[in-house]
């Protein structure tokens, strides 16, 4: 600046203003001077011209259905996204769906260097909304929304019937704009048509209760009720994780299974075939095996019987005993296999071996006592018993997979629940089960 | 560099040019505006009192835009049915003159573009598309807006406007276009919308409470 010139300088504007409504007389703060198009009178509900000196009269609204007192007072401030702002405006908007009247509330949020921002609240579900640089792209039901897709959720016609404060535009009751919204969870992108102009918005779902912290409010925001629209699903991110960690447990165990296969296979402790001869008088069968040993610690043993019966059955009363401790272990075992043809063709029934899993056996040398039935009326039957250590119980594998799967199913049944709430109040409700489509 | 000084021939003030290739600036003492011709200022009209001012920006407010500083040298004001806005000329480093728009706190830059075969102000549409300088922009907004005043120097004589029409598009990208319909033949302005913090503004205005 050159020498000579006084210094031009402006003074700090003053922001808030304090008049009277000309229609009631009733105090009137203007909280963004110069920027507000329309303040409203909140005792006489006048819509006043904020750029008139006189604040000439807009419009007069009755509020038809009920006065609405904003959650957040006019006046608040409140930090949002690291930016101080200040509630100048609120209002009430609606739309019909099916004959049913929704509102929700939307606040305006005031800073003078920075572009206005709002928040929407429904049903105690809030999203903090700001004006769109990039204009998204539309295509069949969709947007696409700086690379991202938007599923198109609602279109309806959208009316304002309160409004309270300022506003930095002209605003008045009564005014219409189509309202489509798309949604990617936890953003909502909503365009606003009006006859000349196309607004495009985006939103991000946000808690009562960081608001509540944001704006120092007392007391505790209302609860949200249901699932709003781009509401984020507390289970759609775990969906994912619960069945990757599904998929890799399942892959563990069957390596596992596989595992033990191989080992248990050299795991045969005692093996041997018999052969029972008919004429042979029913009790002298009984004989003992000789003596095995089962090692390594306490585990189960495995005794599979295997007979070449043939529409025939053999019936064997065993004891494994501990030849130190005398310890036994009884069980009956029937091996019994049956087949044939008649009208509907050929069945078969029963098969020719039989397995038993005896828990909790110690180590130590035992033998096995077998008492072997037959009907007498059938041919000499031979068979073999086999007796297996520490064989791995599928049954075990079954549970560990059941308590994977059923966590998964339930976690992902549970989001879907999630989202057909969520879809069943949009353009696009889900199918109803049972409901009939002709 | 050399500013050209001259003083008003209204009031006998000094005025300075910040840019060399203004055309028009405003008097900051008499309001007067005055257009320069080859030897002298010539007065053609006089700024009425500009409305209370809610723009974060004034003149001599300094910013960067895209590794480059700027200076605010001047703006022309509008309003429309819905408010007013700004558009703040501009001056980069490099002499490079530009417009910095602030609708509400919504500011983008913009330079005037020479494409030539314009649609006129009667063959625009909400949603038509147009593509220049390969980018696609669709048209979001026609306003019919009132010429409001002028303050500091501007690259084209501006005075006498009333009604004027404006078209604003936006691109996928965040790119903006402006279709001003001021003069017989229609003139566009190319640019992109910018955040407040990104411009790294000095010498704001500043608000009482804030």
């Amino acid at each position: 600046m050159s020498a000579g010139t006084p210094p031009l300088t402006n003074p700090p504007n003053p922001q808030a203003k304090a008049l009277n409504c000309p229609q009631c007389g009733a105090a009137i703060i203007l909280r963004a001077m110069g920027h507000a198009e329309t303040v409203v009178c909140e005792s006489c509900h006048s819509i006043l011209d904020a750029k008139d000196p006189n604040l000439q009269i807009l419009q007069k609204f009755e509020a038809i259905i009920g006065v609405d007192r904003p959650l957040i007072p006019l006046g608040s401030r409140g930090k949002l996204r690291g930016t101080d702002y200040e509630v100048i405006g609120f209002q009430r908007r609606g739309i019909v769906v099916e004959g049913i009247s929704y509102y929700w509330h939307e606040y305006v949020l005031f800073n003078p260097y920075k572009a206005t921002r709002y928040l929407t609240e429904y049903n105690g579900h809030w999203n903090d909304i700001s004006v769109c640089k990039e204009l998204p792209q539309t295509g069949f039901a969709s947007a696409n929304y700086l690379g991202e897709i938007y599923k198109h959720f609602q279109t309806a016609e959208a009316n304002t019937n309160f409004v309270l404060g300022e506003f930095p535009w002209q605003v008045r009751v009564g005014e219409h704009a189509t309202v489509t919204e798309y949604v990617k969870p936890p953003r909502v992108l909503s365009s606003e048509k009006t006859a000349n102009e196309v607004t495009w918005s985006i939103g991000e779902y946000m808690y009562g209760a960081d608001i509540w912290r944001s704006f120092s409010l007392p007391g505790a925001p209302p609860a949200a009720v249901g699932v709003y629209e781009n509401q984020p699903s507390p289970v759609h991110e775990n969906v994912k994780g619960i069945w990757a960690a599904f998929a890799a447990f399942a892959v563990l165990l069957l390596v596992l299974l596989a595992g033990f296969d191989l080992v248990s296979g050299k795991g045969t402790a005692f093996e041997s075939s018999y052969r029972l001869d008919v004429g042979e008088p029913k009790g002298e069968a009984s004989f003992v095996t000789q003596v095995f040993p089962l090692e390594g610690r306490t585990s189960n043993v495995e005794v599979t019987t295997t007979a070449n019966v043939d529409n025939s059955w053999i019936y064997l009363n065993y004891a494994l005993i501990n030849n130190e401790t005398e310890q036994a272990w009884d069980f009956g075992r029937e091996v019994s296999y049956y087949h044939g043809y008649d009208s509907d063709g050929s069945w078969s029934e029963g098969s020719r071996n039989n397995t038993v899993i005896i828990p909790s056996v110690p180590a130590g040398n035992y033998y096995l006592r077998i008492e072997p039935e037959v009907d007498p009326k059938h041919p000499p039957i031979l068979y073999t018993v086999q007796v297996k250590r520490n064989v791995p119980v599928m049954g075990f594998f079954g549970i560990a997979f059941l308590a994977l799967l059923i966590p998964a199913i339930a976690i992902t049944w549970r989001s879907l629940s999630f989202e057909r709430m969520r879809w069943a109040e949009s353009d696009h409700p889900p199918i109803k089960i049972g409901s009939s489509e002709d | 560099m050399t500013q050209p000084v001259s003083n008003c021939p209204n009031c006998g003030a000094k005025i300075v040019f910040q840019w060399s290739s203004s055309v028009q600036t405003v008097c900051q003492y008499c309001k007067s505006i005055l257009v320069r011709t080859d030897v002298d200022l010539k007065k053609v009209g006089q700024v009425a009192d500009l409305p209370p001012d809610s723009s974060p920006i004034q003149l001599n407010t300094e910013g960067i835009y895209r590794n480059k500083s700027f200076v605010v040298i001047g703006r022309i004001l509008y309003e429309y049915d819905e408010g007013g806005w700004n558009e703040w000329h501009i001056t980069m480093n490099d002499g490079a003159s530009a417009w910095l728009s602030d609708a509400q706190n919504e500011f983008a830059v913009s330079f005037a573009s020479n494409t030539p075969g314009l649609p006129s102000a009667t063959q625009i549409n909400v949603g038509q598309q147009y593509t220049w300088n390969n980018q696609r922009y669709t048209l979001t907004v026609i306003t019919p807006a009132h010429y409001r005043g002028v303050e500091g120097e501007l690259p084209f004589e501006y005075w006498d406007k009333t009604e004027v029409t404006f078209a604003d598009l936006r691109s996928e990208t965040g790119r903006f276009a402006t279709l001003d319909f001021s003069d017989e033949q229609p003139s566009l302005y190319l640019g992109e919308f910018v955040e407040f913090d990104d411009l790294k503004l000095k010498n704001l205005r500043s608000f009482e409470g804030w």
